[in-house]
């Protein structure tokens, strides 16, 4: 089940673009917004980190980073983020492959992060999260902004 | 809550381009998304009255911005409609010497076609209609509100 609002964000250690950690810790001081995605490069996946990439001034606006996780290594996500021209953060669960998305409760039983959305204030208390009905169902930046 | 924040659908205004008689379709569409293409054409040959909004989306279509100008440009010639069918017509060309080659083939005045289409006016009328997809949960293309059910994406070709 996906971390609830008012639970502390779990311990957690992803890889940034570079192949540096990236923890728990990179959360503290500012708002941030985690989009699990299931897949790099699949259609669905597509849409929404390019609409999302098209309101980045309005989330900075609201003080808020936007992060990209999937289950994907970091040459496939660079590979995507190149390909749509986005500039959102992407951060690899790839080694121990789903580690973090099970953490966060979003983990598909078929070893891909569910379509979810969890905002982590800067305290690192979980804001809001969301998990769709199904991974191939895209929730509407609006959510995200309803809560920011 | 934001300016982006979850708002219902915007009622059809003076702003809005709508054709046809019948069931109300509003689509939020981009001229450079082939299934966006499909569902005009097919669209085109039923008795709907069809809304049609601007949903650009940059990252995954560079032209779509350009292409969604171009036609609230030519709107101000009263030519929204034949610029909106030229542009699904051929998805291949939407450079901007290819725009002008439509502007002038439709016989409108290319010059002030031009002006128009990089105009800040214009430009915030595609931007406010984006917006308002988003904030009634567009997230990608093409999405249709049938009887205000949002049915979104590819599988909303399935309705037609």
């Amino acid at each position: 089940m996906i971390v609830e609002a008012g639970q502390p964000a779990p311990d957690f250690t992803l890889r940034t673009e570079e192949g540096e950690p990236f923890t728990r810790e990179h959360l503290l001081g500012r708002t941030s917004v985690l989009v699990f995605y299931p897949f790099a490069f699949s259609p669905v996946c597509t849409s929404q980190l390019s609409v999302y990439n098209d309101l980045l001034e309005d989330f900075t606006a609201r003080s808020a980073t936007l992060y990209g996780v999937s289950c994907d290594a970091s040459p496939s996500q660079i590979a995507f983020k190149q390909q749509l021209g986005i500039d959102i953060e992407q951060l690899s669960d790839f080694e121990p492959k789903g580690a973090t998305c099970r953490a966060f409760g979003v983990l598909h039983e078929g070893g891909f992060p569910q379509r979810a959305l969890v905002i982590v204030d800067p305290d690192g208390t979980v804001r809001w999260s969301h998990q769709a009905d199904s991974p191939g169902d895209l929730p509407g930046v609006n959510l995200i902004f309803d809560e920011l | 809550m934001s300016e982006l924040g979850s708002a219902p659908l915007i009622p059809l205004g003076p702003s809005d381009h709508v054709r046809g008689e019948g069931r109300l379709v509003v689509v939020y569409g981009d001229y450079e998304c082939p299934f966006c293409a499909v569902l005009d054409h097919r669209l085109a040959e039923l008795d709907v009255r069809m809304c049609f909004r601007h949903f650009p989306v940059r990252s995954s279509h560079p032209r779509a911005w350009p292409a969604a100008c171009a036609a609230e440009a030519a709107a101000e010639q009263g030519a929204f409609w034949a610029m909106h069918d030229a542009l699904f017509a051929d998805q291949g060309r939407l450079e901007d010497p290819h725009l002008w080659a439509r502007a002038e083939t439709l016989g409108l005045d290319v010059e002030r076609f031009d002006a128009a289409r990089r105009s800040d006016a214009v430009l915030a009328r595609v931007k406010a209609s984006f917006r308002a997809g988003v904030r009634c949960g567009v997230v990608t293309t093409p999405s249709a509100f049938l009887d205000g059910v949002l049915h979104p994406g590819r599988d909303v070709l399935d309705h037609f």
